[in-house]
């Protein structure tokens, strides 16, 4: 009887300090669940989604208070892979959500712009260049395509526009020839 | 003694249609139309335009950034036009051309041979980029790049590249047999570059005249020409290495790495043509064959458009429906005869149903593990292309899908008709696409990170600087409460009079307010040691000028409304 | 301006050789076998094979409509099925019962799991392994090889009514003039008696057995010749084959009294049959070099410990099927090297 109590607490302070140590030395900085899905999200922090940038929402998201469907710039394919990483059900995007459209890059009107600053204070990823009373450029390769500078310009000079596919991004398509795939 | 790759395959060689005629120069067309990229790597930079007289062999366009080599005129004439022509690329997509039309003089742009021996290595090999060399095997990656060895390096094997696996293709066939005496030539520059221990020129038995007169013009030299057994494909830069050497090229790195360097005996050719006569890259020797009336091997200008080339071949038979450009194993199939032959363009076989009949639809996939006995790269095709239809791209690369040289072996033998390798296409070029997005987000990410700290601490120096401030005013008070002054402060707080006038408008204000703040905030974030050092003093002067130039604008603005809207 | 370009990607030449073109040559391969089984037993097997073989086309085709895929029928799949099933079953098995077997390889062997190319295991063994269950007695009545009525009467249990269970075919036998027919398979002989039937009998096909398993010489004739044209990997057969006589040796080692001669091992029942034909079935064994040996091993080691240490006097079926649902493991614990990869990079 003694025996057999000594054993097992002996095996449950052993288990203990194991599972003790392992707590302190793979202890994981942070949520990792945030940063995988903010990996997931496209980082295009237009806000589309009700909350103020990607990183926010991927934090809503992680405490089950935002919806997955909420990412419009991510496409379905966003969706689908939140809801693998998070082993929900894929949802569609709901009718309040604003439907995905083609990335496109912001275009400032250089004739009209002002040089008034607001849409460099709305960029959320300092993709405009230029100071105040200085016609201002998007630097293409930084703009995310989130809109956000297009509704404070006074002028209204800046538009969006779709990127052209070139025969660098350009991709090869699913094969058509196969009958399988036609099917599906 | 010599090695062999895994699998492999013996489609039908077509290749006595063409070889048996001597090649011929093909006449001038009458336009050419001369893309700016030719190679793998950066796009070139224009610097003619329409209008502009060129001389043959004048640049067209400069290489712009280490991998690029330039374009220059084909021949003598007149600018038509610099703008998007359909162009040899799968996409269909168009890009920049040149296009030409001959003043039919031919009139050579200054130029002379080089002394290669007497210059910098270096200095040669840029003069190879400002001459446009590409490997002329199919990749058209640039030759210089493929030459610059760093000095940790060193080259055991040069290999020169005559298989020539694919069928139909004769040009190297009967580049060899025609000239060979200046292909060893331009071995010899090459040895000169790498300067190797060993040089093998890889040719494959079903070309036994241009084996002997390689052999012919490599006496006396220790140049050796190794005859290599018929296979598809041998001529693959990896397959051809390891049946010379038996050296397998890793994936992922260059042939250098293992110490060996590969060119095509046609860049050979192309580089004796520079050095030794001061001729860039401007036409190369091109099979045109298939249902054509006198299959048969051209020296084409580069630009010449596929049909002109055709019709210089007797022209196509009835039934034609269409050109690969290149082999029918890893070729391009076009049905525009418009487009223009380009550096990577070594055959033009016409098209035909009874030649090249349409594949039927594809069946499932059996598990007959044909694609797996043939493949040279050791992969399981079956398993990528599974992989591939379902997406499931993670996986695709775990089975090493970028090991795949595309070389349609697996495709050629599937029993099922799958098209192999466009799956693999597809999944490649998604993948690129998502490491793109990938990329794109992570800076977006860090950019956004890096904003809104700045922002962070914007605030943060904003809220001292009212501490400061306030300061500032508590103690003036109990000055002023000591020895009260007359007329100090109103100067201090008196508004600027543009400010002022502007108040009975209050939208128009608050943006003032609004720009001035962030005209601060700029400042701050561009040149936060110079602020730190501004006195409040300026800080309004600078406030006053924003806001009367803003005023400025407004009332321009305003104008131009009103003008407008008269309009 | 125009696409100049058609999405028509390289290669633009094949080999020729199609799915339809390897199931037809198959099915050649076979026909030799279904003519000896023919004349060894006449017109019961005859029956049986064109009965077994109708039913798994009717079958295909009939799920096809149902799914409203396209004709199935012409990649000869289904007939490489039907075919193997019968070789598989006694001679006198009631046709019912084989139309049963037909649909149930077909439907559930193949169709459930997408048809073609998708299918985990070998569809005829899922019909013989169903009937081997749903009707234990008719598949282990056996009929003696060259009666001499074969040609003139079908053994009574052939035309069973359906739904009913075969009479007893002890009476036919009796009336026929052949020689010391035990009813029982030389592995039943030896399992239950301990008589090895003499190698004479098992080759000459002489022996009792399934309609298509006696000529053991005829079907490797058969697999070579498949094998030479390559429309099967002859790897697996010799795979099988070696590792159950080298089972058989080593069991013969350690008690020759008991444990048969591996010559007697290979050649008795369906060990050959399954080995060359159904083993090879190109969906369901793996693809990797390695892999191949593996699976035909395991194949080869189970049959002869089902053999001997089972219940069963046959393992062949079992043992093949057991080899198809690990096949997906084998081909993935054994991803060959990739060309350039240096050996002490891959796990």
């Amino acid at each position: 009887m003694l025996t057999a109590l000594l054993v097992m607490s002996g095996i449950a302070i052993v288990l203990g300090a194991v599972l003790g140590f392992s707590a302190v030395k793979f202890k994981v900085e942070g949520n990792p669940l945030v940063e995988k899905i903010d990996a997931i999200l496209p980082q295009t922090q237009c806000g589309q989604c009700g909350y103020p940038g990607c990183r926010p929402y991927a934090e809503a998201i992680a405490s089950r208070e935002a919806d997955i469907n909420r990412c419009p710039p991510g496409g379905e394919e966003g969706i689908r892979k939140l809801a693998d990483l998070l082993g929900m059900e894929f949802k569609p995007f709901g009718e309040d959500t604003a439907a995905p459209k083609a990335k496109a890059v912001a275009f400032i009107d250089e004739n009209v712009c002002i040089g008034c600053t607001l849409c460099i204070q709305a960029c959320p990823v300092d993709a405009i260049a230029g100071a105040a009373k200085q016609m201002h450029t998007i630097i293409a390769a930084e703009c995310t395509g989130c809109e956000l500078c297009v509704a404070p310009c006074p002028v209204n000079c800046i538009s969006m526009v779709t990127l052209p596919e070139t025969a660098q991004t350009w991709k090869w398509q699913y094969p058509v020839n196969d009958k399988v795939a036609s099917e599906k | 003694m010599l090695f062999h790759f895994h699998g492999g395959i013996h489609p039908d060689e077509h290749k006595l249609e063409s070889s048996e005629r001597p090649s011929a120069r093909a006449p001038l067309p009458s336009r050419l139309i001369v893309p700016l990229q030719q190679h793998i790597g950066a796009k070139t930079k224009a610097i003619v335009q329409a209008g502009d007289k060129v001389l043959k062999g004048q640049m067209l366009a400069r290489a712009d950034g280490m991998v690029s080599a330039a374009v220059h005129a084909p021949t003598s004439g007149t600018v038509l036009s610099v703008d998007l022509h359909a162009v040899p690329h799968p996409s269909g997509l168009p890009d920049l051309c040149v296009t030409i039309e001959p003043d039919g003089e031919e009139r050579w742009i200054e130029h002379a041979p080089l002394d290669y021996r007497a210059m910098p290595r270096a200095e040669l090999l840029a003069k190879l980029q400002g001459a446009g060399i590409v490997g002329l095997g199919g990749a058209t990656f640039p030759t210089h790049v493929k030459l610059s060895i760093n000095p940790a390096q060193t080259v055991e094997t040069l290999v020169l590249n005559g298989a020539e696996c694919e069928p139909w293709i004769t040009t190297d066939d009967r580049l060899m047999r025609e000239r060979a005496a200046e292909i060893v030539q331009g071995i010899e520059i090459l040895r000169y570059l790498v300067n190797p221990a060993e040089t093998l020129v890889g040719i494959e038995d079903n070309k036994p005249q241009a084996i002997a007169a390689m052999r012919q013009a490599c006496t006396g030299t220790d140049i050796q020409i190794i005859t290599v057994p018929t296979l598809y494909p041998t001529g693959g830069e990896k397959q051809l290495i390891k049946v010379l050497t038996g050296k397998e090229v890793p994936s992922g790195v260059r042939p250098l790495n293992v110490g060996v360097s590969c060119s095509n005996v046609a860049t050979a050719y192309a580089i004796h043509r520079l050095v030794n006569h001061g001729e860039p890259m401007i036409s190369r020797l091109i099979t045109v064959t298939g249902s054509v009336r006198t299959p048969q091997n051209f020296e084409v200008l580069i630009g010449t458009p596929v049909e002109e080339l055709v019709k210089f071949a007797g022209g196509a038979l009835p039934g034609s429906n269409g050109f690969i450009l290149g082999g029918p194993m890893m070729g391009l199939h076009v049905s525009n005869g418009q487009l223009p032959v380009v550096k990577a363009t070594n055959c033009i076989i016409v098209e035909s149903a009874q030649l090249f009949p349409p594949p039927p639809a594809a069946m499932p996939c059996i598990r007959c593990t044909r694609c797996v006995d043939v493949c040279p790269a050791e992969l399981q095709p079956q398993e990528l292309h599974w992989f591939a239809k379902s997406t499931n791209f993670g996986k695709a690369q775990e089975y090493n899908l970028f090991d795949c040289i595309e070389c349609g072996a697996c495709n050629y033998v599937c029993p099922s008709h799958i098209p192999l390798v466009q799956y693999f296409r597809f999944a490649k070029s998604e993948i690129w696409a998502r490491e793109r997005e990938k990329r794109a987000a992570d800076a977006a990410r860090e950019r956004h990170e890096f904003r809104l700290l700045r922002i962070e601490r914007e605030k943060q120096e904003k809220a001292e600087k009212l501490a400061q401030k306030e300061k500032a005013a508590l103690a003036a008070k109990a000055a002023a409460a000591v020895a009260p002054a007359t007329d100090s402060a109103p100067a201090a707080v008196q508004p600027a009079p543009a400010a002022a006038e502007s108040a009975a408008d209050g939208a128009t204000q608050s943006r003032i307010q609004a720009a001035i703040d962030r005209a601060k905030e700029q400042a701050a974030a561009s040149k936060e040691k110079d602020t730190d050092i501004l006195t409040p003093q300026q800080l309004a002067e600078m406030a006053e000028i924003e806001a009367r130039r803003a005023d400025i604008r407004e009332i321009a603005h305003a104008d131009a409304k009103q003008q407008q809207e008269q309009q | 301006m125009s696409q100049p370009i058609e999405l028509r990607a390289a290669p633009h030449q094949h080999s020729g050789r199609s799915v339809p073109v390897i199931m037809r040559n198959v099915v050649y391969s076979m026909l030799p076998i279904c003519a000896f089984s023919v004349w060894q037993y006449g017109l019961s097997a005859l029956a049986l094979l064109l009965t077994v073989t109708a039913a798994c086309l009717l079958t295909e085709r009939l799920l096809n409509r149902a799914s409203a895929q396209p004709n199935t029928l012409n990649d000869w799949s289904a007939a490489i099925t039907g075919i193997l099933l019968a070789l598989t079953l006694p001679p006198a098995f009631p046709l019912w019962m084989g139309v049963v077997s037909g649909f149930v390889a077909i439907a559930i062997g193949k169709a459930l799991f997408g048809g073609l190319g998708y299918n985990v295991f070998n569809p005829a063994l899922v019909g013989r392994a169903f009937v081997q269950a749903a009707f234990p007695v008719a598949i282990t009545t056996w009929v003696p090889a060259f009666a001499t009525q074969r040609f003139s009467e079908l053994v009574p249990s052939t035309l069973t009514a359906p739904l009913m269970m075969p009479p007893d075919v002890t009476a036919w036998i009796k009336q026929q003039s052949v020689d010391a027919f035990t009813g029982a398979t030389p592995l039943a002989r030896w399992k239950f008696e301990n008589v090895a039937v003499s190698a004479n009998d098992l080759l000459s096909g002489a022996a009792t057995a399934s309609t298509g398993e006696t000529s053991a010489i005829l079907i490797l004739l058969c697999g070579l010749y498949l094998a030479a044209r390559k429309f099967m990997d002859w790897r697996i057969p010799v795979a099988v084959l070696a590792s159950a006589a080298a089972t058989a040796w080593l069991f013969q080692l350690y008690d020759p009294a008991h444990y048969p001669s591996p010559l007697f091992v290979l050649l008795s029942g369906g060990l050959v049959l399954g080995a060359v034909f159904m083993a090879t079935d190109m969906a369901t064994s793996p693809v990797t070099p390695l892999g191949v040996w593996i699976y035909g091993a395991v194949i080869g080691v189970v049959t002869m410990m089902i053999r001997y240490f089972g219940g069963l006097t046959e393992g062949v079926m079992y043992a093949i099927l057991l080899g198809n649902a690990l096949t997906p493991f084998i081909d993935q614990f054994t991803q060959p090297r990739v060309f350039g990869a240096q050996k002490d990079e891959k796990p």
